[in-house]
């Protein structure tokens, strides 16, 4: 009988599909492209001794999605949305590209200027910048949906379209190319041979999973998005949970900024981070946490990340253009939709339970 | 009269969910021209006997016969077409198109490609004219109350469905007493036209007053089917508690001296509070060790006075004193700080939070006083939930099941739990008892009166009368949104009646 429990208890795990999900993906991989686990180790000029390999790039790269899953699962762990969180990568890009260079936002420079490998501003005073205003961001949000009581989705939309204006405006509409090397080492810097963007996400993780597990919040959030009225009724402010929700979003579409921009040496207003809000919505499905809102699990939600970026490199790997990449995706899309659908799912608790009940009568 | 025949024919029907034994070898039978009544406890089985008859869930075991032909019956359009309608307790029509349309919903009769109007409105006035209803078929079925509303979908079933056997469940909870006696007329017309009726209600008055015969169902079982005349009221309780009425009786003699509790402390005084479109102002007192009830029909003003003492909505008139302490800030969060308590009207949409565990559902109001950052440890929470069942006796396998999988009765248990966790000076009951079963509804009453006696003060909000006045030690009475009387518990339940309804 206790075989039936196990079964049972990975059935209802949160993690089980997107490892699901991931296996499948690395199979097929490991079928087509034996290649493709291949690592090693180089040495690189800047950084010293370095893993290289496609995982570790999955990883890095991934590394930004990653981080907007993990604020974007609160937010929809309250029953909202937040659309505006590619904007919001944008804006941290453009906040720190400008401030290492506040000459960049003049037109008459000269090339000297512009390319030299120094800043004014001090390496943290950036950073906190970044931070600052993606955070701002979120917390615009939270104010309109908790506050202003804006649906969600028309809520974050004004951002979503405002926000790349903003960062459009903070580069005075031009693409900004960063010389300044100390700032690239968030997105190209590797420490005791592993992507710094990786300790970024372990640190991120660690950092809302503490927030919402160790004090009453992570309840708070589950209860606001399952029965917002009851929650309410029950004496929890919930206003300010949503408002935490979505400033920590914010927060973490900053990160996201910061990394992505240093990893590209440049700010682009108009496609930094473009789609991201889509990709890491659907993150955060794969990771089970209901679009209405309730239960969550932050690592099922960056399993969901990682998923979707061995997909792309995967499919890149394929050959196929980059051009398309957008109709793969769509693939996957309609397969986890269908995946997570009532239907199937049922279907699949019946297989689960009646092979749990086969092992019981076996034993 | 036409003779009475077996429409359906339901035997050693099985159903059980995972962990659960719903149904086991129930046999059911609906005669023509007869209202049968399906009486039993919540968790008795009612609503999986009624889901396995109209297709929602499919028999683990037993089989079901319609006029004599084994069918089974794949969902619930194929119990339609079979015969077999249900109306609900919420109305499933669209209120914002014609008497008409819901009635012709799906079946409306074409001419030229578009719909014949004329003859739509025709076909509907006579399917009205049958029940002999006084509708205008062309106004929005809004226009309509819910007892209308509920007739109007019972034509539905019976004209356009042209259904046999009809299930109403739980027709009359919201329904007053001329609307309810409407109903039971246009049931009587249909049962002499030979569609049998089964009948699903809480109240034994109104079995009584018309059901055929009585079948009932404890804990999944079938205890027996009756003829209403043979089985006295006292009997049908005890069948489907499974146990003796002498609790029940009990109860009252415990209720201890009034004139001790007259010199208690206020804990709550409420001056003029009142608020504009909601509550006319109304003067009140809570006082220590006590239950104050308020009797007032739906639409009186109970509820809105419940929510404003607890903080709900903001006052625009008059003041709240809680202990000696004028209140400026009315929010939940700061009604749990002053110590008052309130289990809201509407347990699904305002008390329970259904996928959340019992212990968190437990936990949750004590958890917000405490803030963000003091979570009460996993130990901690399993002391007070622990306990809590215990203490109120709350059937559950586990803690850690969901709050949603549980009866009513258990949920309402949970809600109490959160409160009395707090350890509230007042608590503030809206309908705890509504919709749970009998043995339930005795166990909170008696822990409202026991919680007073311990010194809390208590309200009782309650449509049921009898209820009311076995609690309560001071009756409020509401009408037309203010109070209008207040009586001590030695008042007749005639009294209140009538002014109830204003005629005092």
């Amino acid at each position: 009988m206790k075989q039936t429990s196990v079964l049972k208890r990975i059935s209802e795990s949160r993690l089980l599909w997107p490892l699901v999900a991931w296996a499948m993906i690395l199979i097929f991989n490991a079928i087509v492209e034996p290649g493709f686990f291949k690592l090693g180790i180089i040495e690189d000029p800047v950084y010293g001794k370095r893993l290289y390999g496609n995982l570790v790039d999955i990883f890095n790269n991934g590394a930004p999605l990653m981080l907007v899953a993990i604020g974007m699962t609160l937010v929809i762990a309250t029953g909202g949305i937040d659309l505006s969180v590619g904007a919001v990568i944008a804006i941290s890009a453009a906040m720190g590209a400008v401030l290492i260079n506040p000459a960049l936002g003049n037109e008459l420079i000269t090339n000297d200027i512009l390319t030299r490998n120094a800043t004014n501003t001090p390496l943290p005073l950036i950073v906190l910048a970044n931070l600052a205003a993606g955070t701002l961001c979120g917390l615009w949000n939270g104010l309109l949906v908790s506050r202003a009581k804006i649906q969600p989705m028309v809520a974050t939309l004004i951002l979503m379209v405002a926000g790349r204006g903003i960062a459009q405006l903070i580069t005075n509409g031009q693409i900004m190319t960063i010389y300044y090397t100390p700032y690239f080492w968030f997105g190209n810097g590797y420490i005791l041979g592993l992507p710094v963007s990786i300790y970024i996400v372990a640190l991120v993780l660690l950092l809302a999973w503490l927030l919402v597990r160790k004090t009453s919040i992570g309840l708070f959030i589950e209860s606001v998005g399952i029965n917002a009225k009851s929650t309410y009724y029950s004496g929890i402010n919930e206003q300010n949970v949503k408002l935490l929700a979505y400033t920590f979003c914010g927060f973490c579409g900053a990160i996201a900024g910061l990394i992505l921009s240093s990893y590209v040496h440049s700010a682009d207003g108009n496609n930094n981070g473009l789609n991201y809000e889509l990709d890491a919505i659907l993150a955060v499905v794969m990771g089970g946490t209901l679009m209405t809102g309730g239960r969550f699990s932050l690592f099922a939600s960056v399993i969901g990340a990682v998923v979707i970026w061995t997909f792309t490199v995967t499919v890149y790997s394929l050959g196929v253009p980059a051009n398309a990449l957008l109709a793969a995706k769509a693939v996957l899309v309609m397969v986890v939709i269908l995946l997570y659908s009532d239907y199937i799912r049922r279907w699949m608790n019946q297989f689960f339970e009646r092979r749990g009940q086969k092992h019981g009568t076996a034993n | 009269m036409i003779e009475a025949k077996n429409i359906v024919k339901m035997s050693g029907i099985a159903k059980s969910f995972p962990g659960v034994i719903a149904l086991e070898d129930v046999d059911f039978t609906l005669r023509s021209g007869e209202i049968h009544a399906l009486m039993g406890e919540n968790g008795a089985g009612k609503s999986t006997l009624i889901k396995v008859l109209t297709g929602v869930e499919q028999p683990d075991e037993g089989a079901i016969e319609l006029d004599g032909k084994f069918v089974q019956v794949r969902s619930p359009q194929h119990s339609q077409e079979l015969g077999i309608s249900t109306v609900y307790q919420e109305v499933n029509l669209c209120t914002n198109i014609s008497v008409a349309e819901n009635i012709m919903l799906g079946h409306e009769p074409y001419r030229f490609g578009s719909i014949h109007w004329q003859k739509m409105n025709e076909l509907a006035r006579r399917a009205i004219n049958r029940l002999s209803l006084d509708v205008d078929i062309t106004q929005p079925l809004g226009n309509y109350s819910v007892a209308i509303q509920q007739m109007i979908a019972i034509t539905r079933a019976l004209e356009v469905l042209s259904a046999k056997a009809l299930i109403l469940d739980e027709p009359t909870s919201s329904l007053d007493m001329h609307e309810t006696n409407l109903l039971f007329d246009v049931m009587r017309t249909l049962k002499n036209e030979g569609i049998g009726i089964i009948f699903i209600t809480h109240f034994l008055d109104q079995v009584y007053q018309i059901a055929d015969r009585i079948t009932v169902l404890r804990n999944g079982k079938l205890v027996g089917t009756y003829d209403t005349p043979s089985l006295p009221r006292v009997e049908l309780v005890a069948k489907m508690l499974g146990r003796s009425l002498t609790e029940l009786d009990a109860i009252s003699k415990e209720k201890s001296h009034e004139e001790e509790k007259m010199h208690k402390q206020h804990l709550v005084e409420v001056k003029g509070l009142g608020r504009t479109g909601t509550l006319e102002p109304v003067d009140l007192e809570l006082r220590a060790s006590e239950v104050l009830g308020i009797a007032g029909l739906l639409g009186s003003g109970r509820t809105e006075l419940a929510g404003l003492i607890f903080g709900i909505d903001s006052p625009d008139k008059g003041s709240l004193v809680v202990c000696g302490e004028k209140v400026n800030n009315f929010s939940p969060l700061e009604s749990l700080k002053r110590g008052i308590a309130l289990c809201p009207e509407d347990r699904k949409a305002e008390g329970i939070v259904g996928d959340l565990t019992i212990r968190e559902n437990i936990i949750l109001a004590l958890q917000a006083r405490y803030g963000w950052f003091k979570f009460l440890s996993m130990q901690k929470q399993n002391e007070i939930t622990e306990k809590y069942i215990q203490l109120l006796g709350i059937v559950t396998p586990s803690p850690e099941q969901l709050v949603k999988n549980l009866s009513g009765g258990n949920q309402q248990k949970v809600i109490l739990a959160r409160w009395l966790a707090t350890n509230p000076q007042v608590l503030i009951l809206d309908e705890p008892t509504r919709g749970i079963d009998v043995g339930a509804k005795t166990e909170i009453q008696k822990l409202v009166m026991q919680l007073a006696e311990e010194g809390k003060s208590c309200v009782f909000i309650s449509s049921e009368l009898e209820e009311v006045l076995r609690v309560s030690d001071r009756i409020a009475v509401l009408r037309d949104r203010t109070k209008v009387a207040e009586y001590s518990s030695s008042v007749d339940d005639q009294t209140l009646i009538h002014t109830m309804a204003g005629e005092l």
